[in-house]
């Protein structure tokens, strides 16, 4: 009998794959174990074997196809003798090419009527940059690579030191292509003992060296966090301003895909509330790669939060030559009128999609990406609250002592007066991170909770 | 502690004879003299006292050159003042005030000097042995040909980041020398009670490190280990480890009811081997300087440490904007 072969989920948070090399061809007899197909991941380039026997009747997606989503079927295995049946063959799917988010996010207009319903009409923000400049699709991947190839290029004493950095390409390719350009001397693979290399990396700071410590994920960073807080983020304070420490601790932060509850978590709050710390939570690949830069540059510790689901997605880049992003400078992604939306990192992602259906339904949100979360570019906040007298903030962490509990407070001290309604802090679910799809899905801030949630502050 | 070591000297002349008796008489006092402060609430918090381990540190300064660095836990008054820090700006720092080379945010664990490669004073029992680590990666790094002394206690030899900053050092042929300052006692329990093997020169063994242990109480000896470990670092062959047997004749820190060991045992620790009385009789015996010099040695010393106690009484407290001032460098 005709068996459709799928595309594989080959990594956690692998959507979609290139189908880089057919090993096997039509009229084919395969065994179990053969490698049937070389696959590229969002992580790596694998191989695809045979799991049945049987003969490749069809091949349905032609090799160099990017964009394949999982579970697409990409071959017709038939029994010795047999003939590929004809509406398997005509399954062929054309892969839709992943959408680049448009950095230029479609805005709301604003309502004259609050009583208005009517889907709003979708007005053009202006990027962060100057109007012209030419812009590329990278996804964050690339433009965390690039910024630290950048900063390498440009300093001599900048270096990576991590898990799997080197030879390995990165764990998530993040640094691929940097041991080849930099070597063995910058770019240090390290054994599994992140209290250790944590310590050596701040020592190293202190002996006047940039590290860049990649953590394969924040998880690990827990095993070396008193080395962060105690040694990193104190001494210039204890030193009496002498001793500073020049590093940017690195690495993907929150929950990835059906990964369990020790690798599953946002740890965004826990560095927030450091003083000493500098705190940055990218969403686009611009901010990825101008705020890596300018994390480099920065003579403080830096802890930078990346998120495996954001790395492979793609933005445009402005084509300038040394991009940076200053830190402590939130970025308005689209401009509203009934409601403040306040998020960061992955956060960003649940909210613009509530932006856009909240549009549909006449409301109109206005979109802030706080971008670092230490320094907190409140005045951005209350000024908007101060237009729109409404504010829910998003994010994917715990929701006791959230940076919404926070942002909460700023509010109440500071704009009391402004707000129509009380703020809602829409948060993860305040469990452990299960391990069952539903469950998981359960526990993660969802767009549609964020639409109920304005729904409540703007009382519709 | 081991039989005191029969092991060949190194020719030293008597001015150095003279100056670590000045350098250990400096730390001794200066120490009974914070002990005093903190006796009469001038200093706060914890304070722990160096008073009978001076010749580890005067020993190991001895073998160590210019530009060489220097890194240690929170007993590390007599390690600043060995380096050369000024005791005036130490003793203010423990009494709080803007003098203190902290600007008084620091406090007794917690200095640092740039100048005189001291990379402090850490709280947390191992913390700075990576750190120590670190500091000799970035001279790696930067082909330097210094050395990095990473001193802790046999209390912190037990603490697991100690072990991934010895691998590390080994893998990657750190200059840096990891000196464990054994006084028999972590906090207070005892070496024995907290330590499945005694010998905590052999602990780098499994990362291939060498090791060696050293009779602290003998400023000599410890000279001497120094320079074998230092000279080992700098030819490029990675770390290596002194395990350096002392003792420390006040409790852990100046809160510290003593419990855990008899008088007795201090007391014959002070009389049999202390390491400046040792000092002393090498200088006396060898004609190398007179009781009146020596008597000289001790006023000139005193007057130091009261000049550095006045300084710390008299340096005002930091004023209120200090606090709010070296939470981050400015970019």
């Amino acid at each position: 009998m005709a068996t459709e072969i799928l595309m594989p989920a080959l990594s956690p948070t692998m959507e979609e794959g290139t189908l880089a090399k057919w090993l096997v061809k039509e009229g084919d007899t395969v065994q179990s174990g053969d490698i049937m197909a070389e696959i590229e991941t969002d992580k790596a380039t694998m191989e695809f074997e045979a799991v049945d026997e049987g003969v490749i009747g069809k091949i349905l997606i032609a090799e160099g196809t990017a964009d394949v989503k999982v579970n697409t079927a990409i071959a017709i295995l038939v029994e010795e003798g047999e003939d590929v049946p004809a509406a398997s063959a005509a399954t062929t799917q054309v892969p839709q090419p992943a959408a680049a988010v448009a950095e230029a996010a479609p805005a709301g207009g604003s309502l004259a009527n609050s009583g208005n319903t009517a889907p709003l009409a979708p007005v053009k923000a202006t990027p962060p940059w100057p109007e012209g400049t030419k812009t590329k699709k990278q996804t964050v991947r690339e433009a965390l690579r690039d910024a630290m190839a950048e900063e390498m290029r440009g300093d001599g004493d900048v270096f990576l030191m991590g898990e799997e950095v080197g030879e390995y390409q990165g764990a998530y390719k993040i640094s691929q292509g940097l041991l080849d350009e930099f070597g063995s001397k910058r770019v240090i693979d390290t054994p599994i003992t992140e209290h250790g290399f944590a310590g050596i990396g701040v020592g190293a700071a202190f002996g006047g060296l940039r590290p860049i410590v990649e953590f394969m994920t924040f998880n690990f960073a827990m095993q070396a966090i008193d080395q962060i807080i105690n040694s990193a983020a104190k001494t210039l304070y204890m030193s009496g301003g002498q001793m500073g420490c020049p590093i940017v601790f690195r690495g993907p932060n929150g929950a990835a895909a059906r990964v369990g509850a020790q690798h599953s978590q946002d740890y965004a709050a826990w560095y927030a509330h450091i003083p000493g710390l500098k705190v940055v939570m990218p969403y686009s690949a611009s901010d990825a790669k101008g705020l890596l830069k300018s994390a480099i540059r920065d003579p403080n510790p830096v802890i930078f939060l990346e998120n495996e689901i954001l790395y492979g997605r793609s933005f445009d880049v402005p084509l300038i030559d040394d991009y940076t992003v200053p830190f402590g400078k939130a970025r308005v992604w689209r401009e509203g009128t009934d409601v403040t939306l306040v998020s960061f990192g992955i956060g960003m992602a649940h909210t613009l999609e509530a932006a856009d259906k909240l549009a549909e339904q006449g409301i109109s949100a206005e979109v802030i990406d706080l971008r670092t979360l230490r320094p907190l570019d409140t005045d951005t906040v209350i000024a908007s609250v101060q237009k729109t007298n409404r504010c829910v903030t998003v994010e994917e962490g715990f929701p006791v002592g959230s940076i919404g509990n926070h942002i909460s407070a700023v509010l109440m001290e500071q704009a009391f007066d402004y707000l129509d309604a009380p703020v809602i802090n829409c948060t993860g679910k305040d469990v452990p991170m299960p391990y069952a799809a539903n469950l998981e899905k359960h526990a993660l801030i969802t767009s549609d909770e964020v639409v109920a949630a304005v729904k409540q502050v703007t009382y519709r | 502690m081991a039989a005191r070591k029969t092991t060949a000297k190194p020719n030293v002349s008597a001015d150095e004879l003279l100056a670590y008796y000045k350098d250990m008489l400096l730390i001794r006092r200066f120490e009974e003299k914070a002990g005093q402060l903190y006796g009469m609430g001038l200093i706060g918090g914890f304070c722990h006292l160096y008073i009978g381990q001076e010749a580890v540190v005067v020993g190991l300064e001895a073998a160590a050159e210019e530009g060489d660095k220097r890194i240690t836990s929170y007993r590390d008054h007599g390690h600043m003042l060995a380096c050369g820090m000024e005791p005036g700006g130490v003793m203010a720092e423990l009494t709080g005030r803007i003098g203190g080379l902290s600007k008084g945010k620091g406090g007794s664990m917690h200095m640092f000097s740039k100048e005189k490669h001291f990379y402090g004073g850490h709280g947390i029992v191992g913390a700075q042995v990576p750190l120590g680590a670190g500091l000799a990666f970035a001279d790696k790094y930067k082909d330097n040909g210094r050395v990095t002394f990473t001193y802790f206690g046999d209390g912190a030899a037990n603490q697991g980041q100690v072990y991934e900053a010895f691998n590390m050092a080994a893998l990657w042929d750190l200059p840096v020398i990891f000196v464990i300052e054994n006084n028999q006692y972590a906090m207070g329990t005892a070496q024995k009670r907290s330590t499945s093997t005694p010998e905590l020169y052999t602990r780098g063994e499994a990362f291939g490190i060498k090791g060696e242990v050293v009779d602290g109480m003998d400023v000599l000896a410890v000279k001497a280990a120094g320079e074998k470990a230092v000279k080992h670092c700098r030819a490029g062959k990675g770390p290596y480890i002194l395990e350096i047997k002392t003792y420390r004749y006040r409790g852990h820190s100046m809160s510290d009811p003593a419990k855990y060991r008899t008088r007795e045992e201090v007391q014959k620790m002070r009389e049999e081997r202390d390491p400046i009385d040792h000092v002393r009789d090498l200088l006396l015996t060898g004609k190398h300087a007179t009781e009146d010099d020596l008597k000289t040695i001790d006023k000139d010393i005193k007057a130091v440490v009261s000049a550095s106690a006045d300084f710390a009484r008299e340096s005002p407290e930091p004023p209120l904007e200090e606090l709010w001032t070296d939470i981050y460098a400015e970019v």
